[in-house]
């Protein structure tokens, strides 16, 4: 039991790297894309033909995998972008399905046996949980850092003007394709970097395991928590990997179908469009108009909770 | 065989493949003609048809086991008629429950509610009839007939056949009748349509029938070739939407002849470009894209420009 | 002088001529009208003009460059703003927020020329910026007397509010000349009456206006000069009072007397 929490904790931690790409992608600049399986391939590759063929370290593949997905990233996007919700969406699906096929085709085994990643002496054998825990939401807390003060930027503002309206987006001076592709080719390296951890952990790689239900489970943990906001994605990642492991939590393995969480997938995706468009937590409500500055914030913070704290004395 | 001969037979093959995309791209460009949205679950209603197709024609024949004969010819064309009705039934439900709902909604929201639907579907089918693929028996004696040195089996006739009906029935609709009509003023502009006193309720309704009904057709048909199971409705939905793109989507005729024209150039370009099998599907999406990129209107679309 | 010129301006879709040879000129520090019968071409010639669509032939000048084809986001930082007729604003932003998208890409006087330098100082000193691009948003909501709504959803602003708003983002861009595409449409008289003054104080602030509009009252009252399109071609141009007695213009808007 505790095995299967550790277990979540380490796939909602990737998939909540995914989900913060995907975020940066669909909720901060509104395209629709659903090849968030193929970058994770990407990322997983490149790791595992680092570690195994190379013989190089771990660390050394996340720059080349954050290179790697991105640079595909920019290779589709510049063509795709201009395409408009719809068919954005079935070029990127056809684009991630490509990935897939390419990886089958190279190399249909995939690896396995990776050396196993080590910090400082350490290493991360897949045995012991709790060092790929803190690993893993490492990373889950700095991309989430990176991609808050992205969001509150001003670049994250002009993702949000073209998110909102492309046309008045330009009329105000935002190059629309310029963010676009940025947009896309972060949440494409963020992808790859989940992709890394993920062969960190289970040190095999299968091209099997990069199918289009990947993407959408992505896709479905963005909408879940909220689209545009990093905290909620963070939630949504929870929920799904709970989701995923239900019937393993519940001992009820031979009861609960294989397909039953994929179809639970497919009615969160239906039931939070037609009750909760806007995800458990919302969007962020973006406060660029926010004149306080991060102390201000800090210090009203805590003066707000002593006067809450006062309240209930 | 000289290799015009080998081409003709080519040629034979791919109408037979053109004709069923035509019938299932004819509900992506039927929906995305009046709602300007891609109806991701489209593929997997064509799972569904075929699925029920196969299930009703096995209960009524005994499936496999039967002889070919009089008998299994009128409960294969039952099958298809029931199936048509239920997959009409199914796909109007889809809309009132997951699209209706998210009419005025932002963009994103039927988008990725229809691949909510469509993860339901397949999913759903896995869990009830398993993942394994079953061949769907043929009706009829599947002697092939030859003509000349070309081969023609009788299921490609009968594929042949029953899709050039089913499109004479649906234009003779779509222009003849009041309810045709209307879908055409409604795909046109929704809005004065409804000032004009139609019911375009009804209308998205009716064309969600039309085109699930046409889904489950070329579901079945397509399961002679393709056997069927859960997933088989992903790549062919995927081709067929291909083929309403390469005619215009949209666009009723537009379809019929992008997914003949899809139909002959899969058939054909596969063996001209030694495209090994492994790589077929990585062509096909790739043909997608490019269609995607450098003709978005297609043949008999009309190019839609934002107003501004 | 001329801060705006277009040379044989020709815009064509699929056969149907929209912009027929244009001459069109601004003069600076002016306020320009630009009216005509619907579908006289005056929305085109304004999205050829902001680079929203190109033209099919013909050049345009805009303070002695050649701006013809520009894509929009280009001639929008060379000092050309607009509003939409059917309103653009970010809907689901806050009004204050909607302001600052208009100027962004004011934000930056600093030493670093470099665009990418400047994307990463934008981003490691974000609040920094966003509360010096707050505060300037704020002068303009201001100038518009819009500060009391300006943490509202610029969707939920009633209707003369919300086009009030979108000249506000338009001029927080600091533009030289400033496109209105229909200001006042579906404006109660007093709103428009406070539109009219409004467009007064920018064209106090130094900005050349050019505005289409159907209210003849309102364009007979603020324009300087008045460019009149019908069928996609110049039929006039000249003062109000000049306009007001053109036969081509009343032509143009009434029939011919005979054909009565």
């Amino acid at each position: 039991m505790l095995n299967f929490f550790q277990l979540i904790l380490i796939y909602a931690g990737i998939y909540a790297i995914m989900a913060i790409g995907q975020n940066c992608i669909t909720g901060y600049t509104g395209m629709l894309s659903l090849c968030h399986a193929g970058f994770f391939c990407i990322g997983s590759y490149a790791t595992a033909i680092i570690c195994k063929v190379f013989g190089l370290s771990f660390w050394l593949s996340l720059p080349v995998a954050a290179l790697a997905a991105g640079l595909v990233g920019l290779l589709i996007g510049i063509p795709t972008l201009r395409l408009k919700g719809d068919y954005l969406c079935i070029a990127t699906l056809g684009l991630g399905e490509i990935i897939r096929n390419v990886a089958t085709n190279l190399n249909p085994v995939g690896f396995s046996q990776i050396p196993r990643a080590s910090l400082f002496g350490y290493e991360f054998a897949s045995r012991y949980k709790v060092p790929f825990i803190i690993l893993i939401w490492a990373f889950v807390l700095v991309f989430y850092i990176l991609f808050q003060q992205l969001a509150h930027s001003r670049l994250g503002r002009a993702m949000v003007a073209v998110r909102e309206d492309e046309v008045a987006a330009q009329s105000n001076g935002i190059n629309v394709t310029k963010y676009k592709i940025s947009s896309f080719v972060l949440g494409a390296a963020v992808g790859g970097i989940a992709g890394c951890l993920q062969t960190a952990y289970t040190l095999t790689v299968q091209p099997g395991s990069y199918t289009f239900m990947v993407s959408v489970m992505v896709l479905c943990t963005v909408v879940l928590g909220g689209m545009g906001n990093a905290k909620a994605v963070i939630l949504g990642a929870f929920i799904i990997q709970f989701i995923s492991y239900l019937p393993q939590l519940t001992g009820l393995t031979n009861v609960i179908p294989a397909q039953a969480k994929q179809i639970i997938y497919g009615l969160l995706l239906v039931v939070m469009m037609l009750c909760r468009p806007q995800g458990i937590l919302g969007r962020d409500k973006y406060r660029y108009g926010d004149p306080r500055t991060r102390m201000e914030k800090l210090a009203d913070f805590f003066h707000r909770s002593k006067k809450a704290k006062g309240g209930r004395a | 065989m000289s290799t015009l001969t080998l081409y003709m037979q080519y040629i034979v093959n791919g109408l037979t493949l053109g004709a069923i995309y035509s019938l299932i791209a004819l509900g992506y460009t039927m929906v995305y003609g009046i709602l300007k949205f891609i109806n991701f679950a489209h593929g997997d209603i064509l799972m569904v048809g075929a699925f029920i197709g196969l299930l009703i024609y096995n209960g009524l024949t005994g499936g496999e086991a039967a002889d070919p004969g009089a008998w299994t010819l009128i409960a294969f064309f039952i099958a298809m008629i029931i199936s048509m009705i239920a997959c009409a039934l199914l796909g109007m439900l889809i809309e009132r429950i997951a699209y209706k709902p998210l009419r005025n909604a932002n963009r994103l929201a039927p988008l990725l509610s229809a691949i909510g639907v469509s993860f339901i579907l397949s999913n759903g089918a896995a869990w009830i009839f398993g993942t394994q693929s079953r061949r769907f028996p043929y009706p009829f004696n599947n002697e092939p007939i030859h003509i000349g040195a070309i081969t023609i089996t009788p299921h490609q006739i009968v594929v042949i056949v029953v899709s050039v009906i089913m499109m004479v029935l649906l234009t003779s609709f779509v222009s003849k009748t009041r309810m045709g009509k209307a879908m055409r003023a409604a795909s046109l502009d929704q809005s004065t349509s409804m000032l004009m006193g139609i019911n375009v309720n009804r209308v998205i309704s009716l064309t969600f029938a039309i085109g699930s009904a046409l889904a489950a057709v070329g579901g079945i048909l397509a399961s002679f070739d393709f056997r069927v199971y859960p997933s088989m409705g992903t790549m062919t939905g995927l081709k067929a939407f291909v083929a309403a793109v390469i005619g215009g989507i949209g666009n009723i005729q537009g379809a019929m002849i992008g997914g003949v024209l899809l139909g002959i150039l899969e058939a054909v370009g596969a063996p001209l470009l030694h495209i090994p099998n492994g790589m077929r599907d990585t062509v096909a999406f790739a043909v997608l894209i490019i269609v995607l990129l450098v003709k978005p209107d297609g043949i008999l679309g009309k190019n839609e420009r934002e107003k501004v | 002088m001329r801060i705006l010129e277009t040379e044989h301006l020709t815009r064509e879709f699929g056969g149907v001529i929209a912009v027929n040879d244009v001459d069109f000129h601004v003069e600076k520090g002016l306020v320009t009208g630009l009216i005509g019968p619907n579908g006289a071409g005056k929305t085109t010639l304004f999205n050829q003009i902001t680079g929203v669509d190109k033209p099919t032939s013909g050049r345009i000048i805009f303070d002695g460059n050649d701006i013809t084809g520009l894509p929009a986001w280009k001639i929008s930082r060379m000092g050309i703003a607009r509003t939409f007729q059917n309103i653009r604003l970010y809907k689901e932003l806050t009004v204050v927020e909607n302001v600052m998208m208009g100027l962004h890409f004011k934000v930056g006087s600093d030493p670093f020329h470099h665009r990418f330098a400047q994307a990463v100082k934008s981003y490691f000193f974000a609040s920094r910026e966003n509360r010096e691009v707050y505060g300037r948003a704020m002068e303009w909501l201001r100038f518009f007397e819009l500060e009391e709504h300006a943490q509202d959803f610029a969707g939920s602003l009633p209707y003369g509010k919300q086009r009030e708003l979108e000249i506000a983002r338009a001029l927080a861009a600091d533009p030289k000349l400033l496109f209105l595409d229909e200001p006042a449409a579906g404006m109660n008289p007093a709103e428009t009456s406070h539109l009219m003054s409004v467009v007064g104080k920018i064209k106090g602030l130094g900005v050349t206006v050019v505005l289409i509009e159907h209210d003849m009252k309102l364009v007979m009252n603020i324009c300087d000069n008045i460019t009149v399109l019908n069928f996609g071609m110049k039929i006039a141009e000249g003062t109000p009072n000049e306009i007001k007695h053109d036969k081509g213009v009343i032509e143009a808007y009434l029939g011919k007397e005979e054909e009565e």
